[in-house]
């Protein structure tokens, strides 16, 4: 997509959130699912957005696009199309940065997603500010993205992990956490906003605390990037972490933000192509930050996909998602606390548009396929949080994620399938 | 209301499922082993006791799940009562097959007790719902490893 005007999203402007407009940008909201002989099929209600995001029509055109007019390889070729993909990859790089309002472009690494971005920084800036007996501060409330590689960590170097509980309502223990700031912990790295409990986490508060302490804080914003904005200056985010696919953008693209005194600190984590300077086999020299951390030929035609999403949400404006999200979020949560046996297990003040839920006698899996049954899409399971499970006393739970495009007729098609539900097992 | 499901949550399945026979830790048993479903954190226990001539002389089981994986080993533990070890085996593969594949694709299975593969085919529903097909066989693949001697299994084992 050349002309970046083309980019943005039919409902534009000052004009009330109109999300019938929003919706016509995603293809995939208008088909109907378990559509078989003789049967017409539901129509499609997905509330699974915190496990993905579907996609709007000007990421997958953009995408199409580049294959179709721009493609070739970025950050070497002398030719046209190198060229011009190098300045549409790049672009992106600009894109996140005023998204996440970073001071500069060299704060943005590209990672394959999240994920990787917890693996990078524990193995780069871990292994070489780390060292045995020093603690890492993570959240009972971490997805596993944010507790696998720093226990992986622990098992070379002999680092400690140490860990914030959370209060019953789901909120962060913010006097434990105060607390736990002692004089070994080396590094805070905690989510933004629960993908489970949805609980949105004091990032500014967080990082003060820390701060005083001189101690750096990493943040997963993979739930919170999506639902409001997100400033890292004002939080004063050493590191900020996110992925493209929940935000409406490709899979295989995320980013990790970090101050420039941290990534020109930090080693290289990959070796190979385009993270060098120079190289023969008695010495090589590394490029500067963020291109010393993104080795190989890069996920080019996601990274221009997450380009066209950010326009995306940047033309909706995060703020008037996050008051869409919130009033469903809001109508979702009287409407489900009115049914009998139905126990919402994240109810801290400040949340994202995620509400997990059990229901009393039905385990998650059976809720699962019920409300899939009726086209309604959530998830259920772990969540990949199983500390936080075990914490709620809970195996599984059922997890309705709010986005853009969904409407309150939509959680009254939820609301209505869970109360089928119910009967059906009642 | 759900005629889509019927097919999955047959009576039978909803009845088990909500009522599970033979639930519980026995004060006695030789053979156990846990099996996990790191999917949605279900986790079953199965205890047998088998006597020296290799028959089941009991088997039990506790843990949770969702009806589905309820039912089938509620259902397991009243078919495989009083039969020989090789025979738990033989119809746990012909189960396999009820879950996984229609019925002219399954292999030959001979020789199996009819009451037990009728019963069996109560959970046949769940070939079309293939993300439930482990909840079905979660208890099958737990008897087999206590038969076996090994004391954990999961769901991500490459054999399930």
């Amino acid at each position: 997509m050349s002309d970046t005007a083309t980019l943005s999203p039919t409902s534009l402007g000052n004009a009330p959130y109109d999300v019938e407009r929003v919706r016509q940008d995603f293809p995939i909201l208008t088909r109907l699912v378990h559509k078989r002989k003789g049967r017409p099929g539901k129509p499609l209600v997905y509330l699974d957005n915190g496990a993905s995001a579907q996609k709007p029509r000007q990421v997958i055109d953009a995408m199409s696009h580049l294959l179709e007019n721009d493609y070739a390889n970025v950050h070497r070729g002398v030719h046209f199309l190198s060229q011009r993909s190098t300045d549409l990859y790049e672009g992106t790089r600009d894109k996140v940065a005023a998204f996440l309002n970073a001071p500069s472009r060299e704060n943005i690494v590209f990672t394959r997603n999240a994920t990787e971005a917890f693996n990078l920084l524990a193995q780069s800036w871990g292994r070489r500010f780390l060292k045995a007996g020093d603690a890492v501060l993570i959240s009972w409330m971490e997805h596993h993205a944010n507790i696998v590689p720093w226990q992986l960590l622990r098992d070379q170097i002999g680092i400690e992990i140490k860990v914030v509980p959370v209060l019953d309502d789901g909120s962060l223990d913010m006097s434990a956490y105060a607390q736990l700031l002692t004089d070994n912990v080396k590094l805070v790295s905690i989510t933004h906003a629960s993908n489970v409990l949805g609980t949105v986490n004091p990032a500014k508060r967080i990082a003060q605390l820390a701060h005083a302490k001189g101690i750096p804080v990493a943040f997963d914003g993979s739930q919170a990037a999506v639902h409001q904005p997100v400033d890292v200056q004002a939080i004063d985010a050493d590191f900020y972490v996110f992925t493209g696919h929940k935000l409406y953008g490709p899979t295989g693209i995320g980013v990790m933000y970090g101050k420039m005194e941290h990534l020109n600190a930090m080693p290289p984590w990959q070796g190979g192509g385009d993270m060098i300077s120079t190289v023969s086999f008695a010495h090589t020299t590394y490029r500067e930050a963020p291109y010393r951390f993104e080795a190989g030929t890069p996920a080019i035609v996601e990274g221009i996909g997450l380009g066209a999403a950010i326009d995306y949400v940047t033309a909706l404006g995060m703020d008037a998602i996050h008051a869409h999200e919130q009033r469903l979020l809001a109508y979702a949560t009287g409407r489900l606390s009115e049914i009998d046996g139905v126990r919402i297990i994240g109810t801290a003040p400040d949340k994202a548009a995620i509400i997990s839920f059990t229901m009393d006698g039905i385990h998650p899996h059976d809720i699962g396929t019920l409300l899939d049954s009726r086209g309604v899409a959530v998830r259920v399971g772990r969540h990949c949080a199983e500390p936080l499970m075990d914490r709620f006393g809970v195996g599984a739970t059922a997890r309705a994620s709010f986005a853009a495009y969904n409407t309150e007729a939509e959680v009254d098609a939820l609301v209505d399938a869970v109360l089928a539900t119910k009967s059906f097992f009642g | 209301m759900f005629d889509d499901l019927r097919d999955l949550y047959q009576e039978v399945i909803l009845d088990h499922g909500k009522n599970p026979r033979n639930f519980g830790k026995p004060e006695s048993y030789n053979r156990t082993a846990r099996g996990d479903n790191p999917m949605c954190g279900d986790k079953i226990n199965v205890y047998l006791t088998v006597d020296g001539n290799g028959i089941i002389q009991d088997l039990r089981f506790d843990g949770r799940g969702c009806a589905i994986s309820q039912a089938s080993a509620s259902l397991m533990t009243e078919i495989l009562r009083g039969k020989p070890a090789a025979e738990a085996e033989a119809l746990f593969e012909y189960f396999h097959d009820v879950c996984t594949k229609d019925d002219d694709e399954q292999g030959v299975h001979e020789n199996l007790d009819e009451d037990a593969t009728d019963k069996l085919a109560v959970l046949s529903g769940v070939r079309e719902f293939p993300m439930r097909v482990k909840c079905a066989t979660l208890a099958w693949h737990t008897m087999k490893a206590a038969l076996h001697g090994d004391p954990v299994t999961s769901t991500e084992n490459s054999a399930f």
